[in-house]
């Protein structure tokens, strides 16, 4: 059977620190780029006898995480022990949620810009929502080095907040997969509940998927996948294991259920452990930690509870009249959407800062290597020279060219290098003379232009331009032009 | 209730005549706590703990750990880099 006689189905587990001050259980401090195991107490060591106390914060942000993802969050909640032995986790059990999650249900939107990019013209489901089974709070684990003939572990990331987000198996490939982590990781940042940088595994995420022929419900068996680092190595392997996968049940061999490995280095996925492994973590109630009453949680997280991607699109949509993909590309991002609003508050134009910001101020971000932070042209002066441009007073063109310059000089006003460029409008009068002797001498297009031939102004425009010696603004020219001989 | 799978779940290493004697032990407590099952617990909540308390939290705030590096390390077996250094993990 080809490809596309298979169904996949792949479901995601998603780990993601929280931005909290202290960790999970104790009052260390949580910070990245430290000197090993100098941020550690007896608790995060897991020493015996210590005393886990719950970050009353950390259940606020992953609250607030549910509000934005429209999950439910049960009355009472509470912690388990699950139980297994790790080096990474000396108390041979991590402090868990099982039965009494902070959070269930929910779904995220899959955002069409979240798609990779050479996908995002062939989307198979647009709209689509993936529902999430659960998020969970617990504690990340020690981190692990591996060298030759040894492990090193440094426990300064032991106890971190950690939410763990469940989907359900409903991504049918590897760049909705794609899609999912992107728009997940959008609306994260958005809460201000963590940063969800894979690249600082401040995101994590394990892989479920399977394939079966089209036409059977039940699900194919599944493989989990780790060692995904990267949103584009997710789809290296997803889409390296569909294929596995298929190749397998097309010559007959069966699917283990089994945890394999992705080596990015050499582009395939292999086996770790197979089902006899399985772990049987035998959770029970931690007896040290007490059930937490959410209803104060939810009540403020519904206060604070910010303004989603896509709500937000849509309200610039409406506000600005500006398309959905520019409302999109602006609201990707919540520091350059905040930008965006800063710029076209008391605009008469906000359609033109909208593409002033995705077609100029982005272009120049990029070429610079910067983030909307670090943008040194202010949004007030970005709203300043679109005015200008608008207004007639210099062209597209010349406001192109103070663009760049403000960068070099953002203390100065575009109309002061406007000024300094020699951009300012020629006296009218004379232009006004410009414009008759240049109707004078060319009979044909003006006739063309008398005749209702808008086109043939630009002819003489060019020749208005060419007299004036480039002072003259095409725009302003063209009007009065158009003034004079357009048929009434 | 298989106490082979059990002690293999602890990493605890059991003899022949010691899963005899374990097995029979934990049987019997089983038994014991099963004599629950005889009541009728239909309209009993499962509670996670016998006292009804709940709440009890700390505000976020962080404060520096009270354990010097030598403290932190020092049942480590063996020290590289400031880390705890063990025989190579396999994944
Ligand atoms: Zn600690």
């Amino acid at each position: 059977m080809p490809t596309t006689d298979y169904l996949v189905s792949i479901g995601l587990e998603v780990h993601v620190q929280l931005k909290t001050q202290s960790k999970m259980f104790c009052s260390c401090p949580v910070r990245f780029g430290e000197a090993p195991n100098t941020l550690v107490c007896p608790i995060c060591l897991g020493l015996p006898g210590a005393l886990p106390k719950l970050n009353a914060g950390a259940i606020e942000m992953t609250v607030l995480a549910g509000q934005l993802l429209g999950c439910s969050t049960p009355e009472v909640v509470k912690w388990d022990r699950k139980n297994y032995f790790y080096a990474d986790m000396p108390k041979n059990y991590q402090l868990s949620q099982y039965d009494l999650p902070l959070c269930l249900g929910g779904e995220v939107p899959l955002y069409e810009l979240a798609y990779p990019k050479d996908a995002q013209k062939s989307i198979v489901h647009p709209g689509k929502v993936v529902r999430l089974t659960r998020i969970h709070l617990e504690e990340d684990v020690a981190k692990s080095t591996h060298h030759a003939t040894y492990t090193l572990v440094d426990f300064n990331r032991s106890g971190t907040a950690l939410m763990e987000i469940v989907s359900e198996p409903e991504l049918e490939s590897a760049e909705e997969t794609v899609a999912y982590l992107n728009s997940l990781r959008q609306i994260l940042v958005y809460s201000g509940v963590s940063d969800a940088d894979m690249e600082k595994g401040q995101l994590r995420c394990d892989v479920n998927v399977s394939v079966r022929p089209k036409g059977q419900e039940k699900l194919g068996t599944k493989i989990e996948l780790k060692n995904l680092n990267s949103i584009s190595a997710v789809r290296r392997a997803l889409n390296y294991e569909i294929d596995r996968q298929i190749g397998e049940v097309e010559a007959g061999r069966p699917i283990q259920q089994a945890t394999w490995r992705w080596n990015d280095e050499v582009g395939q996925t292999e086996p770790m452990r197979s089902k006899e492994d399985a772990h049987d973590y035998r959770y029970f109630p931690e007896p040290d930690l007490l059930p937490v009453r959410t209803a104060p949680f939810v009540e403020r997280a519904r206060a604070i509870r910010p303004e989603l991607p896509h709500e937000k699109v849509a309200r610039f949509e409406a506000s600005y009249q500006i398309s959905h993909y520019d409302a999109s590309v602006l609201a990707a991002d919540r520091a350059l959407a905040d930008w965006f609003e800063q710029a076209v508050q008391g605009s008469t134009a906000p359609k033109k800062v909208a593409n002033w910001v995705i077609n100029n101020l982005l272009a120049e971000l990029n070429a610079r290597s910067i983030g909307i932070a670090d943008c040194p042209v202010s949004p007030t002066t970005l709203a300043a020279l679109v005015e200008l441009v608008e207004s007639g007073k210099v062209s597209n063109n010349q406001g192109k060219e103070i663009f760049a310059l403000l960068f070099e000089r953002p203390q100065d006003s575009p109309e002061v290098i406007a000024k300094e460029l020699g951009f300012e409008p020629a006296d009218s009068s004379e232009i006004e003379a410009i414009i008759d002797e240049v109707i004078a001498s060319n009979a044909g297009p003006v006739a063309e232009v008398m005749g209702g031939n808008e086109k043939a102004a630009n002819f003489l425009v060019g020749q208005v331009m060419k007299r004036s010696k480039g002072k003259a603004n095409p725009k302003q020219v063209t009007e009065m032009i158009l003034l004079r001989l357009r048929p009434s | 209730m298989d106490i082979r799978h059990i002690a293999r779940l602890a990493r605890i290493e059991l003899n022949s005549e010691e899963i005899l004697r374990y097995q029979t032990q934990i049987d019997q407590l089983i038994q014991y706590v099963e004599k629950l099952t005889e009541l009728d617990l239909d309209d009993i909540h499962p509670t996670s703990h016998a006292v009804e308390i709940f709440d009890v939290m700390r505000p976020d705030e962080a404060r520096d750990g009270a354990l010097s590096l030598e403290e932190v390390l020092m049942n480590s077996p063996s020290v590289t880099q400031e880390q705890f250094r063990l025989p190579k993990v396999v994944e």
